[in-house]
């Protein structure tokens, strides 16, 4: 019930957004958010963006991710 | 996708698993509870179970809206439906949760019932619009996730005049439903797997209160595998520390103080429920909400003067238990015997998120190997 996906803003309008999810176009509102631009990815559930997601954060995760892999293979 | 396969990266989970095994004491146990049913998906889904050390113990929690709805609740949909002669709409999941008498929306919508399988709170709203002439229902069900986009539609409807739709509220919260299950001590809990899209709404220091009343540790958890294998490691070596503090796994989505505007949306439109009952956890105080009296005109327990109706669970099944995380569901008489997901005779079976449906799926025949 909670899950929510990904997906990239391609169009905005007002509170209503067009996000693409790997290739498939949905309308989406985006009146849960502040700011939103075209490029941003948000996190959509029951056809509303519940929240952006920060691509330096992520990356920050996925960094980590490297650094144990990386010391996991020098041990 | 972005944002997925990244956090999907099996040699990554395989190393992620190997430092945990490293780091945790054999000496103990690790039991941890996932809240969410999104996560106990993940688990069984992608084989995480099997990529852990023996010690550490997954705990099945209460998080999945349509396992804790009570059956009356259901119950009092249909009347909506028969008595009153409404279109209902709601989301899949509920259609064929089991309600009493051996009853259910889908049964109740093969009898000629308009009941309506809706994605958002829109598409509700659009009913609305499109049928003047009949009332509409929104069947809303949720936790901290959901409660903000029904928010949303209420105050569309506000605006717009849609006298005709209305709201059957079934809200409720997550940190209460945490709190009541680490008050009760039934299940005996080392750290707790936190909501990931709860949390974007509800913010990270919404757990804080649990973690230092109970002493627990709680990380917040992305529902990737990858989200979830580094959230198990974060709890391990909080464990080992003896510390117990709330710790965001999943910041690329969730803030400390989560979604100020969904926040406040949400108290525009609700407030507390003083009683609420949950399948499985009783009746709970605070712990869900109902639509403010500003808005009572939306309010189809209002409109509609429901009434509160009692219905027993069915005979044998577990899911009480398994909910306040005391029981696996291969622990159920009924389990993949006379309950099943083609025939689900218990809330958790019926649900894609429900703890004996992930275990249906995705763990059966290595339940009956190793009981074997």
């Amino acid at each position: 019930m909670c899950l929510a996906v990904p997906a990239r803003v391609v169009e905005l309008s007002g509170d209503a957004a067009i996000v693409d999810l790997d290739g498939i176009r949905k309308e989406t509102s985006t009146v849960l958010l502040d700011e939103v631009a075209v490029g941003d990815y948000v996190l959509i559930h029951v056809g509303y963006a519940l929240e952006r997601i920060d691509p330096v954060e992520a990356a920050k995760t996925l960094k980590l991710f490297d650094e144990l892999k990386a010391m996991d293979a020098e041990s | 996708m972005k944002y997925v396969d990244e956090f999907r990266d099996g040699d990554t989970a395989r190393t992620l698993a190997k430092v945990i095994r490293a780091e945790v004491d054999p000496e103990r146990n690790y039991r941890l509870m996932e809240f969410c049913g999104g996560h106990t998906h993940a688990i069984f889904r992608f084989g995480i179970v099997d990529l852990m050390p023996d010690n550490i113990r997954f705990i099945h929690g209460p998080g999945c809206p349509v396992c804790v709805l009570p059956a009356g609740r259901i119950e009092a949909a249909i009347r909506l439906v028969e008595e009153e002669g409404v279109i209902l709409c709601t989301y899949a999941d509920l259609m064929r949760v089991p309600a009493g008498k051996r009853d259910s929306l889908q049964k109740s919508k093969a009898r000629g019932g308009d009941i309506r399988m809706i994605y958002s709170p829109t598409d509700a709203l659009n009913l609305a619009r499109e049928n003047r002439e009949k009332q509409v229902v929104f069947f809303a069900i949720g936790f901290e996730t959901t409660t903000p986009p029904t928010a949303a539609a209420i105050k569309i409807a506000r605006a717009e005049n849609l006298s005709n739709f209305s709201v059957f509220c079934n809200h409720v919260e997550t940190p209460p439903a945490m709190m009541h299950i680490l008050s009760a001590g039934e299940a005996k809990i080392d750290g707790i797997l936190g909501p990931s899209h709860v949390s974007t709404i509800i913010g990270s220091n919404a757990y804080a209160d649990c973690c230092d009343k109970y002493r627990v540790p709680l990380v917040i958890a992305g529902f990737e595998p990858l989200d979830v294998i580094q959230s198990v490691l974060m709890l391990v070596r909080q464990i080992n520390a003896g510390v117990a503090r709330v710790e965001n796994q999943y910041t690329r989505a969730v803030s400390e103080s989560g979604n100020e505007k969904a926040k406040a949306l949400m108290s525009e439109l609700f407030e507390q429920r003083p009683l609420f009952e949950w399948r499985g956890l009783g009746v709970l105080p605070e712990s869900a909400v109902q639509i403010r009296s500003e808005f009572a005109d939306f309010d189809a327990e209002k409109r509609f003067e429901m009434k509160e109706i009692a219905t027993a669970d069915i005979k044998g099944c577990i899911c009480p238990a398994v909910l306040r995380g005391m029981n696996n569901p291969d622990e159920c008489k009924l389990f993949g015997t006379a309950c099943t997901p083609e025939d689900p005779k218990g809330a958790c079976m019926v649900s894609s998120e429900g703890a004996c449906a992930a275990y249906y799926s995705y763990g059966r025949y290595r339940t009956a190997e190793a009981k074997a």
